[in-house]
């Protein structure tokens, strides 16, 4: 479904991303993994379009969405999650979800019907299958920071993504939210039948929920194999291990 | 339409007050319909302007040259044409909205504080314009007896008329506000990074935030020709613009009404303090650093959290 060849993004004379490559099928669950300041963020940002690559390709069902604005490359099924909590601070926990869901449904510029009747169902049936239901009228500013991240995937999902981008979506967490969020994604995976693109830290975790795990290093893509050959790589096992 | 959307209290206190304002001219002296009439004037050009910098986030620093445009075009459609007048008050918040859109069209491009200077340049080009232009505007003697229908020939007229479009233009303020559009321009103010990725395209939002804001604007104008009947280039220059954004800051620029007290407070302080000295705008510089300092949400926005702690306490409650 994703294709990404030899991407390269460099800010003044250095190389983020130098040289990444990745497939993503649909259906996947797919892990980005990579010490720190290899490029995962970068990548991201490249696929989703905050940032325009220097060189290389990336096309999403075959088509180049490479030097295409966000908001188009949004509304063409790809939906993302960031590292760094980015929400609305001042809005509700609901008009958080809400917005996102209206720019869906293409109803944005409506300028005079009353917002709070429409899009509803929707946004509190999202709400509900990630556990903030409760909390709909809490202003997201004021959340806890585990709860701001669900609600980072909140959003992502009010967009109906075919593939879902999370950017480390259980930085900051306790190993108990961490837990609850993992088993919380896989369901997502399940029930919503989304291809799920995601790079995380913990590598327990990685390897036992991922079908396919791309390993980075210094921007450059050491190799994409299933867990079981990633494990038992040399490359990456001297990346990790020796060097850093 | 606005079922749901107001608490039924307020809407009832909005009314209240609305039917009170109308019965006044009777039984209050000249000055004092006057000086209401301009106050709904300029609460209306502050509650335009309030749309893009208290809900949308936008530096537009320069907002008072859409009120100008807005003022010219009706006064010298009356004054040099013989097109019927509401024609005439038709035009005003067309040509304000399509300088609006020309303007905005430049500035979206840029975000933030450069937004904001961009807009400034652009706008005293427009004032420019209009001071110099002698043969067409009056240049700095501006436009003065525009003639008025009889519907409007006195002040207690005007000040109806002006009353009651101002009530038009905030209820449909207040459901733009509450439309999708208002709640996503509301998402951009705080996050237009991630407004981006969920599939909105923040630059064509905003640009409609502005030929929204500009209209109204427009329509702000064209109540002042109403009232005054004449029109002068200060209403372009941008001393007045960095007072409607004063009014903005005043009221409390994250509330619906709060510009509408802004204004209330800047008009009275210009009228009653400027009969002592004309340094009024002293008075106001104190009152404005107090207010960064106490109440750094506006006089609207204190008010509402005295008055609705209970709400907070249960929100606190459920967390």
């Amino acid at each position: 479904m994703l294709h990404v060849e030899g991407v390269v993004k460099s800010f003044d004379d250095f190389k983020a991303v130098n040289g990444a490559n990745l497939v993503v099928g649909r259906g996947e669950i797919v892990a980005v993994i990579g010490p720190n300041g290899a490029g995962k963020t970068t990548l991201f940002n490249l696929i989703t379009g905050q940032l325009q690559r220097d060189q290389g390709k990336i096309l999403f069902k075959g088509e180049d969405i490479s030097a295409l604005p966000p908001y188009e490359i949004c509304h063409r099924g790809i939906a993302r999650s960031f590292q760094i909590v980015n929400i609305f601070p001042r809005l509700t926990v609901f008009e958080n979800v809400q917005v996102a869901v209206l720019s869906q449904q293409k109803r944005s510029h409506d300028l005079f019907s009353p917002a709070q009747s429409i899009a509803v169902e929707k946004t509190q049936s999202i709400l509900e299958s990630i556990g903030l239901a409760g909390k709909g009228k809490n202003i997201a500013g004021s959340l806890s920071h585990g709860d701001q991240k669900i609600l980072e995937i909140a959003i992502a999902l009010g967009n109906e993504p075919e593939l879902l981008i999370l950017d480390e979506p259980t930085a900051g967490m306790s190993p108990e939210e961490t837990a609850a969020t993992m088993e919380l994604i896989q369901c997502l995976a399940r029930t919503r039948g989304l291809t799920i693109l995601f790079c995380e830290h913990d590598m327990e975790i990685v390897f036992s929920i991922s079908q396919s795990i791309m390993v980075m290093h210094q921007g450059r893509t050491l190799i994409q194999e299933k867990p079981e050959a990633v494990r038992q790589n040399k490359e990456v096992q001297e990346a990790y291990l020796g060097g850093e | 339409m606005f079922k749901g959307i107001v608490y039924a209290k307020s809407f009832q206190l909005a009314v209240a007050l609305f039917i009170l304002l109308l019965l006044l001219p009777p039984f209050v002296p000249r000055f004092y319909v006057y000086i209401l009439a301009l106050i709904y004037v300029t609460s209306l050009l502050a509650m335009s302007l309030n749309l893009l910098v208290g809900h949308g986030g936008m530096f537009q620093f320069h907002h008072a040259v859409f009120y100008g445009v807005g003022a010219y075009t009706v006064a010298l459609m009356l004054t040099k044409t013989r097109m019927p007048v509401w024609v005439g008050f038709l035009a005003g918040p067309i040509a304000a909205m399509f300088a609006g859109l020309v303007i905005g069209w430049f500035c979206v491009r840029l975000t933030r504080l450069y937004f904001g200077m961009l807009q400034i340049s652009l706008g005293s080009l427009v004032w420019a314009i209009v001071f110099r232009w002698y043969r067409f505007t009056g240049g700095d003697d501006g436009i003065h007896g525009v003639p008025m229908p009889p519907l409007l020939s006195s002040l207690n007229r005007s000040y109806y008329f002006i009353l009651i479009i101002l009530a038009l233009s905030l209820m449909l303020l207040y459901l733009i506000l509450k439309s999708p559009f208002g709640s996503t321009l509301q998402a951009i103010r705080d996050n237009p990074d991630r407004c981006a990725a969920v599939g909105i395209n923040v630059r064509r939002h905003q640009l409609l935030a502005i030929v929204v804001a500009t209209f109204f604007a427009g329509i702000a104008g064209v109540l002042f020709v109403v009232l005054e009947r004449s029109v002068f280039p200060d209403l372009l220059f941008w001393v007045l613009s960095l007072e409607i954004f004063i009014m903005c800051l005043l009221g409390g620029w994250f509330t619906f009404a709060g510009p509408v007290l802004g204004a209330a407070i800047t008009v009275a302080l210009r009228t009653f303090v400027g009969i002592y000295t004309e340094y009024w705008t002293l008075i106001l510089g104190v009152i404005l650093i107090l207010l960064i300092f106490f109440l750094p949400e506006g006089v609207m926005g204190y008010l509402l959290e005295i008055l609705k702690p209970r709400a907070k306490e249960a929100a606190g409650r459920r967390e």
